[in-house]
């Protein structure tokens, strides 16, 4: 756990008015993850797949604007669709792909899947399949962050499902009263698995983080410099001490719940998938805005979208060929 | 055990000793939990604690079981070593995700890079007239879950080392104190030992049939032990101490010299910490036994309140010895 070290990072400060070459690079991170997802589409469809898969595909700018925000050693936890989020805080996606396929060679050694991707390399505590599993971690390392003496901040990255769950509500509590260096990120797709959040959430998203005192900010989640903005503002306040916040991100996902989810009209519209598909699609958006300011032209663009492809395309097939753990690694590591 | 310095000291003074200990020898070590610090739990198990160690590492939660326990999984992650209070064992229930689903699986579902170094302490143990959301024996629900360690101690001597171990541990323990016992005096010598985890203990050696007991279950093997000893049989007591790691040789061989078992556990019979060590016998003595095994555990229904009604639940020393000489065809 070398980047984990309980030592005050000297480096821990956050660059709060980022140049073209890094909104360049948010780009690059956010087509990553849109090639990685469509990857796995393909990987799912054709059956090499085991298990499901959760898409993030329209999601981008909020994994990369937080993290982006992040130093290294800065804790994430994630979710079922937790893809965006891992790659987003430094995977690597030869091995991203070789633990979607349970082959040895990916994080967590065929252990985890999909849901599960954790590496304390970048300090990515774990992806987590049970909706807001992870918020009393995320918390947990913040409290052990302040108790170490540490700058190190904690994300929590949920859908707004999560905010069904009681246990939120306990962690929002006691981070606030020990003023706990942790970011409660919300990433509100209006959908849980096929449900609208209008019949599972009564009043305000927000609100619920306020009730306590936490300091809450709503942010357009398909502007990915938008939210790393105001990530920075609040990466910056909890490593001053001033306490945990709340990110709500208001953003859509593009495919189904998981890639199985294919005939959706029941809960939502083909007009409003498209809607978000083209105007609100936030790799467009910073796409657009970079052209339109001259911090990049069309042929650059389209060269990082070659590279990756590339990338992406090797990756794959790295994990193709990975071999799987033998049978007899399923009685390993239950204990420490 | 060393017998230097032996002292006489409660089970709780006990608990307290060992935390104590490590707390000083491990500036990681933190508890956490609710009315832990100035109050000293209700149990006054850890009076004293926040006096020494300030409010940052004795530090008194909101009425948050499973927020508490998330928190300390994430901070075991992260490099601190928690020690969780759930003041009763029946609250458990709240905690349940954070250490089925959290703390038992983190290091197995990262491919063992991640760790969980937590002890939760909590209780067990009916007879206090609390009924039924205060006095459930509810170890086998964790014990049921790879990933996750759990200690029964029966005595101070075993709470002090079994506990100093479960700290030291990198993995979720679950450590749970019958709560009738924290005012029970024993030997308990005043140099450090620890006890490790897995290891049985005969707590009286005997030739005639085996009483496998566990936690509050012990004193209650010992006394028919001594019931039966009058009418000429000689029983032995072994106390697993752990339910898991289960020292499953101990158990065996005392059968295979025995030719009998009970199993009494204050915990439900039916798939629970009886059943499983009972088929652990059967398994590996089943050529040795003179008589099938017989578990004793709490009455299948919701502990009562009311006195007769409780008392009726939980096996005793005379409902033991009944058995026992039934098993051995005395009279
Ligand atoms: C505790 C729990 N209940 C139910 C589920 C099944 N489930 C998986 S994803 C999901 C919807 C989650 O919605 P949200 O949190 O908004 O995240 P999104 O899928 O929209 O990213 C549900 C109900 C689960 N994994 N965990």
């Amino acid at each position: 756990m070398s980047t984990v070290t309980g030592q005050p990072n000297p480096k821990a400060k956050t660059k709060l008015s980022p140049d073209a070459a890094t909104w360049l690079r948010m780009y690059r991170q956010m087509l990553a993850i849109r090639l990685f997802e469509e990857q796995v589409n393909e990987l799912y469809t054709r059956a090499l797949m085991p298990g499901l898969a959760h898409l993030y595909v329209g999601e981008e700018a909020v994994a990369v604007g937080v993290c982006e925000a992040l130093q290294n050693d800065d804790y994430i936890t994630s979710t079922h669709r937790g893809h965006g989020h891992c790659l987003a805080k430094g995977a690597s996606p030869n091995r991203m792909f070789a633990a979607l396929l349970g082959k040895e060679a990916g994080y967590c050694k065929g252990k985890g899947g999909s849901m599960h991707i954790a590496d304390p390399a970048t300090g990515n505590l774990g992806a987590n399949a049970i909706v807001a599993g992870s918020v009393g971690i995320a918390t947990g390392a913040a409290f052990s962050s302040k108790y170490r003496g540490t700058t190190q901040v904690a994300v929590c990255f949920f859908g707004e499902g999560a905010l069904g769950q009681g246990v939120l509500y306990e962690e929002m509590n006691m981070a606030q009263l020990w003023k706990l260096p942790v970011i409660y990120v919300c990433e509100n797709n209006s959908y849980t698995e096929y449900t609208h959040c209008s019949e599972t959430t009564a009043g305000d998203m927000a609100a619920r983080a306020t009730a306590f005192g936490v300091h809450a900010e709503t942010v357009d989640g398909q502007d990915v410099r938008a939210v790393h903005d105001v990530t920075a503002k609040l990466v910056e306040r909890a490593r001053r001490g001033d306490g945990p916040a709340f990110l709500l991100c208001n953003t859509y996902r593009h495919h189904g719940h998981h890639v199985g989810d294919i005939s959706r009209e029941y809960y939502r519209s083909k007009q409003e998938e498209r809607l978000w598909a083209t105007e609100r699609d936030p790799i467009k958006l910073l796409s657009n805005w970079l052209v339109a300011n001259k911090h990049a032209d069309a042929a650059t663009l389209d060269k990082v979208h070659a590279e990756l492809k590339s990338e992406m395309q090797k990756a794959v097939e790295f994990a193709i060929a990975a071999p799987y753990p033998s049978a007899d690694k399923a009685s390993e590591d239950v204990y420490a | 055990m060393p017998d230097t310095n032996t002292r006489e000291i409660t089970f709780a003074e006990a608990v307290r000793e060992a935390l104590a200990e490590e707390m000083r020898r491990d500036a990681r070590v933190f508890i956490l939990g609710e009315d832990v610090a100035e109050a000293g739990t209700p149990f006054k198990v850890l009076s004293g604690l926040v006096e020494e160690f300030g409010t940052k590492r004795v530090v008194d939660t909101p009425i948050s079981e499973a927020g508490f326990t998330g928190l300390a999984v994430g901070a075991a992650m992260t490099g601190l070593r928690p020690v969780v209070d759930i003041m009763f064992g029946d609250f458990i229930t709240l905690t349940m995700d954070q250490m089925a689903n959290q703390a038992a699986k983190v290091h197995y579902m990262s491919g063992g890079k991640w760790r969980v170094p937590m002890v939760m302490r909590t209780t067990l143990g009916a007879a206090r007239r609390s009924a039924a959301q205060h006095s459930q024996s509810l170890h086998a629900w964790f014990s049921h879950v790879p990933g996750l360690k759990v200690v029964l101690p029966s005595t101070p001597y075993d709470a002090k080392g079994l506990l100093k171990t479960a700290i030291r541990d990198e993995n979720p323990v679950v450590f749970f104190e019958d709560k009738m016992m924290f005012k029970m005096k024993g030997p308990v010598p005043a140099e450090e030992y620890t006890i490790p985890l897995g290891v049985a203990d005969v707590k009286r050696e005997g030739d005639d049939i085996t009483l496998v007991a566990t936690s509050s279950m012990v004193q209650v093997a010992l006394g028919a032990a001594g019931l039966l000893e009058e009418i000429g049989v000689s029983a032995e007591v072994i106390d697993p101490r752990t339910t898991w790691p289960l020292d499953e040789k101990t158990l065996v061989d005392s059968v295979k010299k025995t030719s009998r078992a009970i199993v009494i556990d204050e915990g439900y019979g039916r798939y629970g910490v009886t059943a499983e060590i009972a088929a652990v016998i059967a398994e590996g003595a089943f050529h040795y036994l003179d008589a099938p095994v017989k578990r004793m555990g709490a009455m299948h229904v919701p502990i009562p309140f009311s006195p007769p009604l409780e008392d009726v639940t939980l096996p005793t020393e005379r409902s033991v010895f009944d058995v026992a000489r039934a098993l051995c065809n005395r009279s």
